[in-house]
């Protein structure tokens, strides 16, 4: 390198100069400070519920069926919200993704049970899936009308598909071993250490990359201690889950309830997937900046009404498989599939993980995190029970009332938080 | 001087938004290497001549030229592949990206089908120290974090990125402070070194006296002066220019004997 080049890239300082370890965590200080909070609520809120809920409860809260249990209860919300994500992010909402969820589950659930095979049952359910969300996608891109009105059009119509296709049966069960298997399965605890292992090593490889690309700004202890962190937890939960988890009688009788339930892989290759597509493709780029700012989007010549087309179409097909989920976590489909507080929560788990309501910030892992947020509060607090916290009132922890407080609260701390870090900005 | 052949060259164009004729006859030259400032007061027609060039509007009649070829231009497609760039006032900077994603906005390069981040990133380094900039510490902040001034440059650098022959910067002073105008002015002196032609939209006498090469001083419609920054030329001219059209023997003829001129 030339003396000249030397001078010149030391403008960019920041971008050049190795950073020590000490320096990164100065930056995230300062960016904290600045409002910028990103996932931080939401994975201290993970750590203070745990922490709650094992003090109130630890027999019953920290244990390994517990831990399967709760993967599976949050599974069905984390997908809905990485699908709702995608509309968050350009400042839209959809109301009604909980019943194209819904909507989805049922067409697979009747293909089905009129002997379809699987693959070509879910092909439909994607189809239809898809369709819903791009039917959004046209009314509020070409049409113009708030993506609000539609959806919440949508929220009534698609619920009335949903009871249409139910009909009178009431309940749909569903057989297929595989659709079942999914919330609920497990992998053996030989393909739980292969996959522990196969995760590292592609979570390995991303962190190098990002390393050798930052030209020095992302030092290499960092990178161990991310690695050495998410290998030390990987290889915790996974020894624990490998343990036999049936009940004590069950397992008397010979009964072996053990393995990474499934629900973890298929959440992970949709996080990598997605996240891939957000932010490692021009699409995902190009979605970026119209949630950022629309005019400047359109005067860079970007397509500014083919891309809110097609996150809706987007959002259709991921809140479809969100859908397979619920239909797995009770193997069954009902004319409450996706109903009632699902979409609450979806949305809810996008923006407790970090994800603006007012477009252009977010990520596909807040989905995640938001997601476990949500799933732990139902999880937890029934194991609380009847307790009076001040000696004053008996509050029972287990009713349906105290939880939907308790998330409806969480909800409303992490928009607070999101609105005060724009006000600060 | 007057060897140097115009870059761009407008020549008689007329525009009319209805019974209203907004531009009269108006020639207009951008020569590569210097900046040319256009002046004039609001509603004197500036913005609509610079859109005629964008292509946003197009003109009722005139020709224009580039690099001596005559052009037609009929949208901003047409504008931007003859490499002129226009640079408005408001930015239009997503400022959820950072400073290289908004560079490259639209025009991403491609490797494999995926985002090339480390050329797309270099190559925005390598644009922005031509230019000489050494108020931006980083290309991977977020718009968000930056200045006025860091913005401007920012969306100056973008024009420049794409090779553009003729930058057109619509104010770029106006909502700066002292400090961050000497910035930019200096990256505009530092984009006509280049050999870029630059136009520059300001109402800013000293700004103007410091790093233009030529005036053109628009009045009710018309080109009522073209001339060159001499030592000699003065704050009042331009102001004369401005207000009526005319400072001492340069500019319009009074309306009396308009008629007698044009014929």
């Amino acid at each position: 390198m030339t003396d000249t080049t030397t001078e010149v890239l030391a403008d960019f300082a920041l971008d050049t100069t190795a950073k020590s370890l000490g320096d990164v965590v100065s930056d995230a200080k300062a960016r904290f400070k600045s409002g910028n909070l990103g996932s931080l609520p939401s994975v201290l809120a993970i750590i203070t519920l745990v922490a709650i809920f094992g003090y109130a409860n630890p027999d019953a809260f920290l244990t390994t069926s517990n831990l399967a249990n709760l993967m599976g209860q949050a599974s069905a919300v984390i997908v809905i919200a990485m699908a709702v994500t995608f509309v968050l992010l350009l400042g839209e909402i959809d109301l009604a993704a909980g019943f194209t969820a819904g909507v989805a589950a049922t067409v697979m659930a009747t293909r089905l049970a009129d002997g379809w095979p699987l693959w070509q049952a879910l092909a439909i359910s994607a189809l239809v899936a898809i369709a819903l969300g791009m039917f959004t996608g046209y009314m509020v891109a070409k049409v113009g009308i708030p993506s609000f009105v539609v959806t919440l059009a949508n929220f009534l119509s698609f619920q009335g598909i949903l009871l249409l296709l139910v009909k009178d049966k009431g309940t749909l069960r569903v057989q297929s071993t595989p659709v079942k298997a999914l919330v609920g399965g497990n992998l053996s605890p030989t393909l739980s250490w292969l996959l522990v292992a196969v995760g590292l090593t592609l979570f390995a490889w991303s962190l190098w990359r990002t390393m050798a690309n930052s030209y020095g700004a992302v030092p290499r202890s960092l990178v161990l201690i991310k690695l050495g962190g998410a290998a030390a937890a990987a290889i915790m939960v996974t020894l624990l889950l490998n343990e036999n988890r049936a009940f004590e009688k069950a397992k008397e009788q010979g009964t072996v309830i053990d393995g990474i339930p499934y629900v973890v892989p298929a959440i992970m290759v949709l996080l990598v997937l997605l996240t891939f597509l957000l932010t490692r493709t021009q699409y995902g780029r190009h979605l970026m900046a119209v949630g950022g700012n629309p005019e400047a989007a359109r005067r860079a010549g970007i397509n500014v009404q083919r891309i809110r087309l097609t996150a809706f179409g987007l959002c259709g097909l991921i809140a479809g498989i969100g859908g397979i989920f619920l239909a797995s976590f009770v193997d069954s489909v009902d004319p409450n599939t996706g109903a009632n507080d699902t979409l609450l929560l979806a949305v809810g788990a996008a923006v407790i993980g970090g994800t603006s309501l007012f477009g252009g910030k977010g990520r596909v892992l807040n989905a995640v995190l938001g997601g476990i947020v949500l799933a732990l509060i139902p999880n937890g607090l029934p194991l609380v029970g009847q307790r009076s916290p001040f000696g004053i009132i008996d509050i029972d922890f287990s009713s349906s009332g105290v939880k939907f407080i308790c998330a409806g609260l969480a909800l409303l701390a992490a928009s607070s938080v999101d609105a005060l870090s724009r006000k600060g900005a | 001087m007057s060897n140097d052949k115009p870059i761009l060259e407008l020549q008689g164009i007329n525009k009319s938004f209805g019974p209203v004729q907004v531009l009269r006859a108006v020639d207009f030259n951008v020569y590569a290497g210097k900046v040319t400032a256009l002046i004039g007061d609001n509603g004197a027609g500036k913005s609509t001549l610079v859109k005629c060039i964008a292509g946003v509007h197009p003109t009722d009649s005139g020709e224009v030229r580039f690099n001596g070829q005559s052009v037609s231009i009929h949208g901003p497609k047409d504008a931007s592949e003859l490499g002129i760039e226009i640079v408005y006032q408001d930015l239009a900077l997503c400022e959820n990206l950072d400073v290289v994603q908004n560079m490259f906005l639209g025009r991403e390069r491609l490797k494999h089908g995926l985002l090339d981040g480390s050329s797309m990133e270099q190559a925005a380094r390598d644009t922005l120290a031509s230019l000489s900039v050494r108020t931006l510490k980083s290309v991977r902040q977020q718009v968000m974090s930056l200045s006025g001034g860091q913005r401007q440059t920012v969306a100056i650098a973008r024009a420049v990125l794409w090779n553009s022959k003729v930058i057109i910067l619509d104010e770029p002073t106006a909502a700066l402070g002292v400090a961050q105008t000497a910035q930019v002015l200096e990256l505009v002196r530092n984009l006509a070194n280049q050999g870029v032609g630059v136009v520059l939209i300001s109402h800013n006498m000293n700004e103007i006296l410091q790093v233009a090469d030529r005036v053109s001083a628009m009045y009710l419609g018309q080109v009522a002066a073209d001339i060159e920054v001499t030592e000699s030329t003065t704050r009042e001219t331009l102001v004369e220019l401005i207000t009526s059209g005319r400072s001492g023997d340069v500019g319009l003829i009074t309306n009396d004997a308009e008629e007698e001129v044009t014929a």
